[in-house]
């Protein structure tokens, strides 16, 4: 189905920085900018990937959005809806209309719930429906994702990581969100189990209609499932585009570099790939201007003293370069 | 029925009929099966396989380093021409790092945390060779700079917790190749760090290897890793090789059901779920290594399974020149 135009969710400015404390009286030293400055928005029905090496705050930008990691700036707007100071009152509204799938099937079902109660929770929070029919719910969700009703008394440990990773599925489909942030959702699943799991979500977003905010380092995953995908690097957005324009001529020198480091999936094409070292700088020691600029061939003196603003592009593209 | 297959060079590791057993809470069952392999020198074979499919398992027997539970119940390994498991403890830790060596997946918690990174190379380099401390000590800066670690001599008198995930993988090699060992098992070596840290890593591997012509094994999950470093490969598929062949061979033409379906699942080759396309998915979950199906191990889960797959084993025969695998499928695309 084609997104519709109208964004649900507009994210401006995100800010997510943690203070570095030292010394006796844990005064703030620093600040670990961990997201600093990230706005995009998402349509209906549409997936827009987050992607980037470890440490691009490309978690927490979906953590803050769920309000697990209260944002220190920025706005974020839900269907026109501000989203004000991230408190319980105007987080339980939201909470219903977007929901999150994390990254490891074992550590965020709870162990001693049956799986029953682990997909009904978010009804019995927000009180919807009567028993019976949280009940009739819960069956309808295990089918939908594939699992089987009959299993609905089981503990999570008695099944395996693609099952776990339905039943985290199920329960955030529970109460049918406008949005899904999924965090890695496939990244600690086997190749045969992942496909499995990309296949359903894909299918969910197809029937349903849901958006999905996909937070993912494996290009193969983001290639199958994005509508548009956003470039993180250090805690920015160095570019966004439709998915089809990124991997067919990527705007950014990193999103050039990331597409180049993928292994190939052709043993006559194999890469040779360079053996020097050339590390991500910590987030707590970003270089000055650019963020990319200690790595990146095009660097000039310009790169090194201003930051590059995100800017549009005649195919469509937005680009924080000041060389593209 | 298993056999060694090499070309016209001696092989520096030869492996047949391995089995290795697990104790556990369901009784002692075989976790590796069959296993027969070789590798010469200057060769990289890769083993690929899905969680618990026996492959890291495989990689620690090479070294007699299998935890306590699990042990060599059947099988020969011989490097260099010589009877690892018939040596003794002492003849056992003389071949480790000298003939065979291996790099670790996790090199944060492989490497030593309270000795510095010069000191943890040196010693391994006075164990094996009569040498002073202080050759001893330039050859670790030696092997830094052979893996291209920035800076080499500072970098000896560093913790490993001071390096960044990449470094602490130069170093990881670096202690590997210290004492020039003709083989190199390599355990999921990329797979903890970034894309764009796992290019250079996979380059300085194949630099090396190009360069001193070690004998590598590398195991991995990744199919990538695979098309981008592999001479020959063996997929294994609970406990078994399900196939064996050369990259190209497998590449072009894999002819296990289950390789094919590994090869189909990996996204990324354009397929695009807006498009419609769908991956293509291998059915259900690998069964528990304690209870396996009669037959093949993947019969229960492959498209093309008949009524003698779930009944019998199918042996591991050639199927074209060079192709083995493992079905009772006959070559229908020659």
């Amino acid at each position: 189905m084609q997104p519709d135009a109208t964004p649900l969710l507009s994210v401006d400015n995100l800010e997510v920085h943690f203070p570095i404390r030292a010394g006796v009286l844990q005064r703030q030293v620093g600040a670990v900018k961990a997201v600093d400055g990230v706005s995009f928005s998402l349509n209906r029905g549409e997936t827009l990937s987050l992607v980037g090496e470890s440490g691009c705050g490309k978690s927490t930008t979906g953590l803050a959005l769920m309000g697990l990691v209260k944002p220190t700036g920025g706005q974020v707007r839900f269907d026109g809806q501000e989203i004000k100071g991230f408190n319980r009152s105007a987080l339980k509204s939201y909470r219903r209309r977007m929901q999150i799938v994390f990254q490891d099937p074992f550590s965020s079902l709870n162990p001693r719930q049956r799986v029953k109660d682990i997909i009904r929770a978010p009804l019995d929070v927000h009180r919807i429906g009567t028993r019976a029919e949280r009940d009739d719910r819960v069956a309808e969700l295990m089918q939908r994702v594939g699992l089987r009703p009959d299993q609905a008394d089981n503990f999570a440990h008695q099944f395996s990581g693609g099952q776990r990773q339905r039943i985290g599925i199920a329960r955030a489909l529970a109460l049918n969100p406008d949005v899904i942030v999924c965090d890695e959702p496939v990244s600690a699943l086997d190749v045969s189990v992942q496909a499995q799991i990309l296949n359903l979500l894909s299918d969910l977003q197809r029937d349903l209609g849901v958006s999905y905010l996909s937070i993912s380092h494996d290009l193969g995953v983001v290639e199958f499932i994005s509508h548009r995908v956003a470039v993180m690097y250090l805690g920015k957005i160095v570019e966004i585009a439709p998915k089809t324009k990124i991997f067919a001529s990527p705007g950014h020198p990193y999103t050039e570099l990331l597409m180049r480091s993928a292994p190939s999936r052709d043993p006559r094409k194999r890469h040779s790939f360079s053996a020097t070292n050339d590390d991500i700088p910590s987030a707590t020691r970003k270089p000055s201007g650019c963020p990319f600029n200690p790595r990146c061939p095009l660097a000039t003196d310009i790169c090194r003293r201003d930051e590059p603003a995100l800017t549009p592009r005649d195919d469509g593209a937005l680009v924080a370069c000041h060389h593209r | 029925m298993s056999e060694t297959k090499t070309g016209t060079q001696a092989s520096v590791l030869a492996v047949s009929d391995l089995e290795i057993e697990i104790r556990g809470a369901q009784g002692s069952f075989a976790v590796v099966s069959d296993m027969s392999f070789s590798v010469h020198a200057g060769e990289t074979l890769c083993i690929v396989g899905e969680s618990g499919c026996g492959k890291s398992m495989t990689a620690l027997s090479l070294l007699r380093l299998l935890p306590d539970a699990a042990s060599i119940s059947r099988g020969k390994i011989l490097i260099d021409g010589e009877d690892f498991l018939a040596m003794n403890q002492r003849q056992t830790e003389d071949f480790r790092g000298e003939k065979i060596a291996m790099i670790f997946q996790e090199p944060l918690t492989a490497l030593n945390p309270v000795l510095r990174i010069g000191e943890q190379i040196a010693e391994s380099v006075r164990q094996h060779r009569k040498c002073s401390h202080k050759e001893a000590d330039q050859r670790a800066v030696e092997v830094l700079r052979m893996v291209q670690m920035p800076d080499p001599e500072r970098r000896t008198t560093q913790f490993p917790h001071e390096l960044s995930g990449g470094m602490r993988q130069r170093a990881m090699i670096a202690l590997a190749l210290a004492c020039d060992p003709k083989i190199i098992i390599a355990d999921e070596p990329t797979t903890a760090l970034d894309v764009t840290i796992q290019a250079q890593i996979l380059g300085l591997i194949s630099d090396l290897q190009k360069r001193l012509g070690t004998a590598q094994i590398l195991i991995t999950h990744d199919l990538g890793v695979v098309s981008e470093v592999a001479d020959r490969v063996i997929v294994m598929y609970a406990g078994r090789k399900v196939e064996e062949a050369s990259i190209y061979d497998l590449f072009d033409r894999p002819f296990h059901p289950y390789t094919i379906g590994l090869m189909g699942a990996v996204p990324g080759s354009g397929a695009s779920s807006q498009n419609g396309d769908r991956l293509a998915d291998i059915a259900g979950t690998v069964p528990p290594l304690w209870d396996l199906p009669k037959g093949c191990a993947f019969a229960p889960r492959c498209p093309g399974a008949s009524a003698r797959c779930l009944e019998e084993r199918p042996p591991f025969t050639e199927k074209r020149p060079g192709h083995w695998a493992a079905c009772w499928e006959h070559d229908n695309a020659a």
